[in-house]
């Protein structure tokens, strides 16, 4: 490790440019560290529920917390719905979100509750596009560890994560797929697909 | 599942052929999205595949969970030594002479101090499975994944890790080197493992096929995603490349 190579004149410009690269970067509220630091927050919490012993249905009750606490559901809900999104009304908006948002925690609060005895370790964090990925190492029982990443925006106005990663395979794309898939079995009938995912 | 029509020696020594002339192309791109015209045949096959599922592996996979747990790791020990010979193959046709190695090495571990490869001593010393296939090989090659394909039997594929799927079998240095007794314990040891992971990921397989509303379009999607995360090897955790960005999806960008 030589330290004088980055006082050279050439080093020096390296690290400049460095600083200017970053300055391009979204300017606002959140940084990498704050990113890092709502996702350390979130699998603390999450960590907390899986070694709790507490019930299914009491794990998914504060699965459901969680999410609505540090994802941005709204915007994942119309993200999973697609163009049907655009020509929703408001209301049928809502009362969609709010469905959606008990039926994703359930699902993600099952996957979450195979982890029971293992934890997440938050390991690292950098800016992506106009957003940051928060990377993360799952270690369960019996299990060879794995990465999950997490996209974390302030863009709908406060801090919050839109997208989990689990080895590649993505909330949004997958979600986007299922309620499609709902919908085109319901001929599109967005009421429909909200009364089922009420009830389910 | 054999397909000698399709695949004889001369078949594979061809396909193998027209890969090395194309072999210094470097990896395939990675691509995103999916390409499957071949979409009405797959689906018959996924029903297909579906059902054997439900009459075949999910009841066996439960039957199989009654064993006790250290006897079922044994065999997916035993199944995995097996496989390391194979893989060993393919990473030296890759050019990773970093993971043959550990390869080589792990077998050696397991079949001498693992009581013939029942316990896995090569993990804890150090050297975890690095398993690979002739999908990743032809990957490595430069060759596209190509359509995707739901094969009989195997489940999700695209065109490459089929041809790879079936490359491994036919060629795999353990079923060529064995026969008779040995070569039907090998065999069972394989299916066996097949059903323990079924077993294991029970919860996974079941949302999957029996919870989603279009399981072939979930399946498809998910295997995809983790197929092609499985081929970039960690390099989507490096902060430069473009490999990293095909997962993104935006959904602020259009409201």
């Amino acid at each position: 490790m030589t330290s004088d190579t980055t006082l050279t004149r050439r080093g020096f410009g390296l690290v400049l440019g460095g600083g200017l690269v970053a300055a391009a970067l979204p300017a606002a509220a959140l940084n990498t560290d704050q990113a890092k630091a709502l996702i350390d927050k979130a699998v603390g919490d999450i960590n907390a529920v899986i070694n709790s012993g507490r019930s299914e249905s009491a794990m998914l009750g504060q699965f459901e917390q969680i999410f609505a606490k540090y994802a941005d559901v709204p915007t994942i809900a119309r993200s999973a719905l697609g163009v049907t999104a655009k020509s929703a009304s408001a209301a049928q908006m809502s009362a969609f979100t709010k469905a959606f948002q008990v039926y994703i925690s359930r699902k993600y609060g099952r996957r979450f509750r195979e982890f029971i005895g293992g934890r997440i370790e938050v390991e690292s964090a950098r800016p992506l596009k106009s957003y940051f990925e928060v990377i993360s190492t799952a270690y369960l029982k019996g299990e060879s560890p794995f990465e999950v990443r997490w996209h974390v925006t302030d863009k709908g106005g406060r801090s919050q994560f839109f997208n989990i990663i689990i080895e590649g395979v993505n909330m949004l794309a997958s979600e986007r797929t299922e309620i499609g898939a709902m919908l085109d079995k319901r001929k599109g009938n967005l009421d429909a697909l909200i009364a089922d995912l009420q009830k389910s | 599942m054999r397909f000698p029509f399709l695949f004889t020696r001369h078949g594979v020594a061809l396909a193998l052929t027209t890969s090395a002339f194309l072999a210094g192309c470097g990896p395939a791109a990675q691509p995103s999205g999916v390409n499957d015209p071949l979409e009405p045949m797959n689906r018959g096959i996924h029903s297909v595949n579906k059902g054997l599922d439900s009459v075949l592996l999910r009841p066996g996979a439960k039957a199989y969970g009654f064993v006790p747990e250290p006897v079922r790791q044994g065999v997916n020990n035993v199944a995995d030594t097996l496989d390391l010979p194979g893989d060993m193959a393919n990473h030296l046709l890759q050019g990773r002479i970093g993971e043959a190695t550990t390869n080589f090495l792990r077998f050696g571990v397991n079949v001498v101090f693992g009581l013939g490869g029942v316990m896995d001593v090569a993990t804890a010393a150090g050297m975890p499975r690095d398993s690979t296939d002739f999908g990743e090989t032809l990957h490595v090659w430069g060759i596209g994944e190509g359509p995707y394909v739901e094969m009989p039997g195997f489940g999700p594929s695209t065109a490459r890790d089929a041809v790879g799927t079936v490359v491994d079998l036919v060629m795999n240095p353990v079923s060529r080197a064995t026969s008779g007794d040995a070569a039907t314990a090998a065999t069972a040891a394989k299916l066996l493992a097949r059903l323990n992971d079924r077993a294991r990921y029970s919860n996974t397989f079941d949302s999957i096929l029996y919870d989603s509303a279009d399981s072939y379009a979930q399946a498809r999607l998910l295997y995809l995603q983790s197929r092609r995360f499985e081929l970039t090897r960690g390099g989507a955790a490096s902060a430069d490349g473009a490999a990293e960005d095909e997962g993104f999806i935006d959904p602020y960008e259009d409201q």
